[in-house]
């Protein structure tokens, strides 16, 4: 490792483990110092190859910093940072070391040069965020958190798997374009594993599953850094892959789909990460310069905005300890700050005008569009219809206006606050000057967003989503119960098996043994009496001949062995006259 | 006002400003014959967001939603 690289994941992970040895202030101090030197390390990384370890023969490259990388890195050391300041007030440390580690873990992925050290990063990031969950430390969380290893060990065999077949047909380790190998079954499981984490369904359930277990101080650091590092890699190797763009726009609308009958404030906007990454695996798909470039910075706007929203649905549950959107309403009169700095969140994720997700997400919309997609063009539109009838007035309307519950509630603490200000400063700032962003893409990027029709369209898209949801209002209320996805496979599969095996498989099993009780009786049981039969009638009769007439030949013959001597010498002599007699008159 | 009139004011706003724009400033040209349709966006918005809701709530009363302690029993 050389004096002008220091990797920004280490910085993390390692400093991670001052936490525990400090307390009050000093401790305050660390989790905010940690995260800003990896911020202010990954701003002075100049693009270059770093921390090259020779390792097995092979080349491992744990330092790949190039335009790619970098940009992914800021956004992910920022929200790291975001994060701490949001739980300044935990006081539990076991939290802070997993979420540090975590976010580390995401930065060793973004500028690991090769499978080897991917791996080790991609693995580690499954631990640190199944951590994140079970620390919630409720029956609940433990079970979510257990399925969510039980998911991330699959995709990780799936990579390990791949990286072998990969290693033994290439003899490289390096992690790059993979379109060359498109088809071979190393291309594929490498993909499945890259899909597992981007939560691409039917392969995502384990997102809308897990990250609502968490605390609400964890469930931001789990927004951010899964689901986008998977974007980064498969930016990285599946550039351009065709089944990449209708994959992407379904899972745009079906997390749409699913926010539509959910209940639970924190499932339903994970469903719209779902939704959103939807839109970056499209453009992933698309696979053009100005596709690719939406990608990743819909992916760094994505992370500042889903952050804030979950710090503002975190922000709720922390101070009323309600995660059902049909228990709350009127919330507005005591947390009017809470409110003002989520609905910038909601303004960025529906890509209202100034805000960042407009100059972020109409870059994917305009690629489908400059590709000619009408179709992919229509879905990533209606999807962005959907995510503001749900984040930005289904989710809001029911948590902070609605029926007032007479809820006791107040501002969250005030670092929860500052977190939230940070973030959505971001959101702004990104869409008033996209340029910002724009300049630290991979590509150059010639595209305008604010042009006439663009800004147009956009607001009566929105203007008249918001009238559709004010008209079918009534058919929107909340309502509690659950919503069946593939997570139903692993949870209730099980049970499912049971039944099958006690109902179906039972009456199989039944008619199976009947079938072989006739097969028996009636066949072979029948061949067997015949053979019997035969055995009885023909073998044995035979064998008893035999015997019999052998008894009688020797019963006869017993007569003649007497044991009397005289009767042996006048046999003896009988025989020597007839043998004279014969000699006499035959000759 | 009442909240509702604010809201039918700004849609007529939103939807004369989608039909006259591209009017009043040419440069841009869209990517589909569709986009040219007087007041495109507010058209498809209307239709998405009701197609959604729609089409959701049919899925989810026929066959995706479960009683909450469906998971639990």
């Amino acid at each position: 490792m050389t004096p002008e690289w220091i990797h920004p994941g280490l910085v993390l992970i390692a400093g991670a483990w001052i936490l525990p040895f400090c307390r009050g202030r000093a401790k305050r101090a660390v989790m905010i110092l940690l995260p800003a030197a990896a911020l202010v390390d990954c701003f002075l990384i100049q693009p270059g190859t770093y921390g090259v370890v020779r390792f097995l023969g092979q080349e491992v490259v744990f330092g790949r910093a190039d335009r790619l990388s970098l940009v992914f890195s800021y956004v992910f050391a920022l929200v790291a940072l975001v994060g701490m300041v949001y739980s300044l007030h935990v006081n539990d440390d076991a939290q802070h070391v997993a979420a540090l580690t975590y976010a580390g873990a995401a930065l060793g992925a973004v500028f690991a040069g090769d499978f080897l050290s991917l791996f080790l990063f991609w693995e580690l990031m499954a631990l640190s965020a199944a951590l994140l969950v079970l620390l919630r430390r409720r029956p609940a969380a433990s079970a979510a958190g257990f399925r969510y290893v039980l998911v991330h060990v699959f995709a990780g065999l799936c990579l390990f798997a791949g990286i072998v077949l990969h290693f033994t047909q290439t003899g490289s380790l390096s992690f790059g374009d993979l379109s060359p190998y498109a088809g071979s079954a190393a291309f594929t499981l490498i993909l499945i594993a890259f899909l597992v984490n981007a939560a691409v369904p039917p392969l995502g359930a384990w997102l809308p599953d897990a990250y609502p277990e968490a605390t609400a101080t964890s469930a931001v650091f789990l927004t951010a850094f899964t689901t986008k590092s998977a974007i980064y890699a498969l930016i990285r190797g599946f550039a351009g892959t065709e089944i990449l763009v209708w994959w992407g726009a379904a899972m745009a609308v079906y997390g749409v789909v699913y926010a539509v009958l959910e209940n639970d404030a924190r499932r339903l906007l994970a469903y719209h990460i779902i939704s959103q990454v939807g839109y970056m695996v499209c453009g992933v798909g698309l696979g053009t310069e100005l596709a690719l470039n939406g990608a990743t910075a819909h992916a760094f706007a994505h992370i500042l905005y889903k952050a804030l929203l979950f710090m503002g649905a975190g922000a709720v549950l922390q101070v009323t300890g309600l995660r059902k959107l049909s228990d709350m309403g009127g919330l507005y009169k005591t947390m009017p700050v809470t409110l003002a700095l989520y609905m910038v969140g909601a303004f960025a994720i529906s890509a209202v005008p100034l805000f960042s997700g407009f100059v972020t997400k109409s870059m994917v919309v305009s690629a489908a569009g400059e590709s000619h997609r009408p179709a992919i063009y229509l879905l990533l539109t209606l999807a962005s219809s959907g995510t503001f009838l749900h984040t930005g007035l289904k989710l809001p309307y029911y948590m902070f206006f609605g029926k007032d519950r007479g809820l006791r509630a107040q501002e969250p603490p005030r670092n929860m606050l500052v977190a939230m200000g940070l973030a959505a400063v971001a959101c702004v700032v990104i869409g008033v000057t996209p340029m910002v962003l724009y300049s630290q893409l991979p590509f150059r990027v010639d595209y305008i967003p604010y042009t006439v029709r663009h800004v147009t369209a956009t607001l009566g898209l929105l203007g008249f989503t918001a009238l559709g949801f004010f008209l079918l209002l009534k058919q929107l209320d909340p309502e509690p119960v659950v919503s069946l996805d593939t997570d139903w496979f692993y949870r209730r599969g099980g049970a499912a098996i049971q039944n099958f095996t006690q109902g179906a498989l039972a009456r199989l099993e039944g008619s199976v043994s009947r079938v072989s009780d006739v097969v028996m009786q009636r066949f072979v049981l029948g061949v067997g009496a015949q053979l019997r039969n035969i055995d009885l009638r023909g073998v044995d009769a035979i064998m008893e001949g035999v015997g019999r007439v052998t008894e009688e030949v020797s019963r006869d013959l017993t007569l003649t062995s007497t044991g009397h001597v005289q009767r042996y010498a006048l046999v003896m002599a009988a025989g020597i006259l007839a043998g004279v007699a014969l000699a006499v008159f035959a000759w | 006002m009442t909240p509702k009139r604010w809201l039918y004011a700004v849609l007529v706003v939103f939807a004369v400003g989608e039909i006259a724009g591209p009017h009043l400033f040419p440069a841009d040209h869209a990517h589909f014959w569709f986009e040219d349709i007087p007041a495109w966006g507010s058209i498809y918005g209307l239709v998405s967001c009701l197609l959604i809701i729609i089409v959701s709530k049919i899925l989810g009363k026929l066959w995706l939603t479960r009683p909450e302690n469906y998971y639990d029993s």
